[in-house]
């Protein structure tokens, strides 16, 4: 089992390398380099040859990727152009205001996912799952742009209860956040759950239909135990990898829904630091998502190992 | 004694078809369970046996409802019943052990807790006399080490000790009724008769009444009492089980029973034509008119009604039944093959085959070769004549697929040669060999379901392998599509069906002329019957033998069932964990001496006659690998001599009668051991 996790880990490090190699090289062969495309039509002069040497463009690739790969190992991610600041400074209140929406979805529309999920498939094709699938496909469907526009034309505009943009300090105390991040967390609540609530549906409905369960009926099991025992911790292994992807989505930034609320978050500072072309916190960035995704989806694996005595076994046989 | 239990009256359960008609697929049914007494419900697949037996728990399955009729309970009706009452007398008085254990345990669950579960919800005990209940359940279905078998999940369990478990989970309740569907189906032969033994001694220790489910008459004559014979959703046939096997007075009956094959008896099972009708489509008449050869205009027209024979002790639903009480006797004969005329010429040589599982190390790879010193599939030597059928027998885990594979080139072997007409070797790698050699060497599947592609029809099924190996095309291809249908007995519309409109037999009859179209020399047949019910495996097995003396086709034929062994195939090679035990002819590998394994699997072969018990020799342990050295069979043994066993690979002796068995002990002694 250690070396299984083990195992699992110096993959997860070497897909980081592989991550941070491309990322690196990518930047190399854009025509051009950091400072030129920062710089623009300023690129001359005294401005170039002090970025150059604030990057420390002028030496050799190879030894510039292994001083920055050992950098960011020790969390030292560069300069940031456009901020004239440390990235890390950048980065700081970005990653606490991505983890705060972030969470608070996830504590949100998990719960509420796997909750209509059962629901829907225990009363299937009966009136609340007509209901909730009703709604749910429908929330599914509409892009977030559109959901989360209409969300401050209605929440905001017309009945003036709640900011349709957040503006936050950045030394905004958890409370203040969280009132501003209501409309963006129900417009990505809305999207996300209903995506989960549909695959737990299906995959209790599966489990509903097995051996296993028709037997524990007709042992005379009461029906809410059987749902607890028998049905669930089945039914709900395979979400495990979809609710994974599902935060490492959300951590990422959720890109669109930070646009429109203009929330500063992560996914803002993607779009911010591409449009304004600095080069160092796109890097940052890129391997900051990768090893988000990593990271969360080798927990994910761990757990799926723990938690299904089926592959657990099998693994400790190997 | 004759304390009714439970009584089903007039029940019919149906469903509604997407016409919006009513279609019933259990119709009129009225039985009754005495306490103490063992029922054993028999029918092929979609005679509503099992539909039956759920709904005398009071469970309809889903899409199903009861049409009419009532389940009666101690005098009250389950179908009616709230689903509070119900969980009170599910378990507690009325217990289910499920056809496929494997998959009726939650795999979540350890087994200690699911028969906790029983015990909590059936019985008043605290937890340290649960716990020592629970150990004392393990201990009567006879596991091994209860203690820590109750830690154990599901999966780590073999077959027959998953099915034990669901017994000791069905017993937690100590219920009055035990319904019991399918409980042995998938398990092998020497397991079935272990856990039927188990049954019977539980019934017996207990009380307890049965419903015994099964489409095996082998299984039910071992076990029941009463036997009820469904067909098409209708009892056709009730009584005592030493008459209902012995004189059955349906024709139905009478037909399944000739059908079955007999280790008793050479040569082919007679078989019955047709098959089975659709939930729906019998309007008037009786439901077995097509296929009974005592039929009149009468039995067309008019519905027969259960009628009660006093003297028999027998209800039966036919108008001619009279005329089978005289015809009794030739229950016990079988249709003769035409004997072999095999040329000495071999086709096939098998030469000091492995066959290995094991996972190429790299340095293995490349070097291409594996290195496993103890193969799944160790040193065959078969030499297979033109003409002849050669069966490979063996529980699972045997290597008889494997080796069928490696045949086919689908599997690689590790040493050894296949040799194929005059010696020549051929590839065990299906690339490298040539297109006629693929011709000359076709495979049948155990499951037409999964071998034939369902978004092709018939037409297209059949119209490959003549356009890869004969490139035939136009009124020429579909001539001898035609000819190939004719040849297993389908009509010419049949072409344009797809395979969800063919009934199983019919299906596997596809197969069968897919793997002829090729016109192949050697046919390997892998399980080709087991998926089929037993009337339509007989003509199936027909048909094949019909095929062979037409066409002088050799088949392989893969089989776990002795008894179907035993009826179609010349030669017999009998195989334990992937190695040979005893070959020879079949009509002398069925008689003494025979390799200490062969009598096992022999003693355990249900044969469909209540005189005839199986006699059980050797424990059911399952054996993950082969030993190391010495005899494969030398963990189970009941014949074992000692240390040589463990230590030396017993030599081939040749009998008088030219089947050869490898074993330590002198041929001469084991036959006296074994009369």
């Amino acid at each position: 089992m250690l070396l299984l996790i083990l195992k699992r880990i110096g993959l997860g490090l070497i897909t980081l390398f592989i991550v941070s190699l491309i990322t690196f090289v990518g930047v190399e062969v854009l025509p051009g380099d950091a400072c030129t495309t920062y710089l623009e039509r300023e690129a001359y002069g005294a401005a170039l040859d002090a970025c150059i040497k604030r990057l420390g463009l002028d030496i050799p690739a190879y030894e510039r990727y292994l001083g920055w790969a050992s950098n960011v190992v020790r969390g030292d991610f560069g300069y940031s152009l456009s901020g004239e600041m440390p990235i890390n400074e950048v980065l700081g209140p970005r990653v606490k205001n991505s983890l705060v929406l972030a969470s608070v979805s996830i504590l949100i529309g998990i719960p509420l996912a796997i909750i209509l999920g059962i629901i829907t498939a225990l009363w299937r094709d009966k009136l609340p799952d007509i209901v909730i699938s009703t709604i749910t496909i429908f929330s599914m469907t509409i892009p977030e742009f559109i959901s989360a526009t209409l969300l401050i034309l209605i929440v905001a505009i017309w009945l003036g209860w709640l900011p349709g943009i957040v503006i936050i300090p950045s030394d905004a105390t958890f409370y203040e956040l969280l009132s501003n991040i209501i409309l963006p967390v129900v417009a990505i609540s809305m999207i996300m759950t209903a995506h989960m609530a549909r695959m737990v549906r299906s995959s209790v409905i599966q489990v509903m239909a097995s051996d296993y369960v028709q037997m524990a009926i007709l042992k005379g099991v009461p029906y809410w135990k059987m749902v607890f025992r028998h049905v669930l911790p089945n039914a709900l292994l395979p979400a495990i990898n979809v609710v994974a992807l599902t935060i490492a989505w959300l951590l990422g930034g959720v890109v669109v829904t930070e646009v429109v609320f203009n929330y500063p978050g992560l996914g803002r500072l993607v779009i911010e630091s591409i449009s304004n072309r600095d080069l160092p916190v796109v890097q940052a960035l890129a391997i900051i998502l990768a090893s988000i995704y990593v990271g969360i989806n080798l927990i994910a694996d761990l757990m799926t190992l723990m938690l299904n005595p089926r592959l657990k076994s099998l693994q400790i046989r190997k | 004694m004759n304390e009714i239990i439970e009584s089903v009256k007039n029940l019919s359960i149906g469903f509604n078809s997407q016409k919006g008609k009513q279609i019933s697929i259990l119709r009129n049914v009225s039985t009754n369970i005495k306490k103490g007494e063992t029922v054993g419900i028999v029918g092929e697949s979609g005679s509503g046996k099992s539909t039956l037996a759920l709904a005398m728990m009071g469970y309809i399955k889903q899409g199903l409802f009861p049409l009419k009729g009532e389940c009666l309970f101690k005098s009250e009706d389950l179908l009616k019943m709230s689903s509070r009452k119900l969980e009170k007398i599910r378990g507690r008085k009325i217990a289910m052990i499920p056809q496929n254990a494997g998959q009726a345990l939650t795999p979540n669950l350890k087994i200690g807790y699911q028969i906790d579960e029983a015990l909590r919800l059936h019985t008043d005990l605290n937890k340290t006399d649960r716990n020592k209940k629970i150990s004392e359940l393990l201990n009567k279905v006879r596991l091994p080490s209860p203690e820590t078998m109750a830690f154990r999940y599901p999966h780590e369990l073999s077959g027959g000790q998953q099915q034990r478990v669901a017994v000791a989970m069905a017993l937690a309740g100590k219920p009055d009724l035990l319904l019991l569907d399918e409980p042995t189906t998938g398990l092998d032969v020497t397991t079935q008769a272990h856990v039927l033994e188990l049954l019977r001694f539980i019934a017996k220790d207990t009380g307890t009444s049965m419903i015994y489910v099964s489409h095996d008459l082998g299984a039910i004559a071992q076990v029941s009492d009463r036997i009820v014979v469904m067909y098409a959703g209708e009892i056709v046939l009730e009584g005592p089980a030493r008459k209902i096997l012995k004189e059955p007075i349906h024709p139905y009956t009478y037909g399944l029973l000739k059908s079955i094959p007999k280790l008793s008896l050479a040569g082919l099972p007679a078989s019955m034509p047709g098959s089975q009708p659709q939930p729906g489509s019998v309007n008037k008449g009786c439901s077995f008119y097509d296929r009974c050869n005592l039929a009149t205009d009468h039995c067309k027209k008019n519905s027969p009604e259960l009628e009660q024979i006093k003297e028999l002790d027998t209800n039966v639903r036919c108008f001619n039944h009279k005329e089978l009480i005289n015809q009794n006797n030739n229950l016990q004969t079988s249709i003769t093959k035409k004997s072999n005329n095999s040329e000495a010429i071999e086709v096939l040589k098998l030469k000091d085959v492995s066959i290995s599982y094991a996972k190429q190390k790299f340095f293995d790879q490349l070097l291409n070769k594996i290195s496993d010193q103890n193969p799944t599939v160790k040193d065959i030597n078969i030499d297979i004549k033109k003409g002849e059928t050669i069966a490979l027998v063996g529980e699972s885990g045997s290597g008889k697929s494997t080796i069928l594979k490696s045949i086919a080139g689908l599997l690689k072997t590790k040493d050894g040669q296949i040799k194929f007409e005059n010696d020549r070797i051929l590839s065990s790698d299906l690339k490298m060999r040539n297109p006629n050699d693929l011709r000359a060497i076709q495979l049948i599947f155990q499951n037409p379901d999964e071998s034939l592609n369902p978004n092709h029809t018939v037409e297209q099924i059949l119209s490959q392998p003549l356009k890869l190996y004969f490139n035939l095309s136009g009124a020429e291809l579909k001539k001898n599509i035609i000819d190939l249908l004719k040849k297993v007995r389908l009509g010419e519309f049949y072409m344009s069906r797809y395979p969800r409109q063919l009934s199983g037999g019919e299906k596997q009859r596809v197969a069968v002329a897919r793997a002829f179209a090729a016109k192949p020399d050697i046919i390997l047949c892998d399980e080709v019957t087991s998926a089929l019910d037993v009337s339509v495996q007989a003509a199936v097995l027909n048909l094949l033998q019909q095929l062979k003396e037409d066409l002088g086709t050799t088949y392989v034929f893969v089989s776990h069932d002795l008894a179907v062994v035993r009826a179609i195939s010349d030669r017999v090679a009998v195989l334990y964990q992937g190695r040979l035990c005893e070959i020879g002819p079949s009509q002398n590998v069925y008689k003494f001496p025979s390799h200490p394994y062969t009598e096992v699997l022999l003693g355990a072969v249900l044969e469909p006659d209540p005189d005839i018990k199986p006699k059980l020799v050797a424990e059911d342990i399952v054996e993950e690998k082969p030993p190391e050295k010495g005899c494969p069979f030398q963990g189970r043994c009941p014949r074992k001599i000692g240390d040589i066993c463990n230590s030396e690979v017993p030599p081939w002796q040749i009998g008088e009668n030219g089947n050869a068995i490898r074993c330590h002990i002198n041929i001469e002694e084991l036959e006296s051991l074994q009369q």
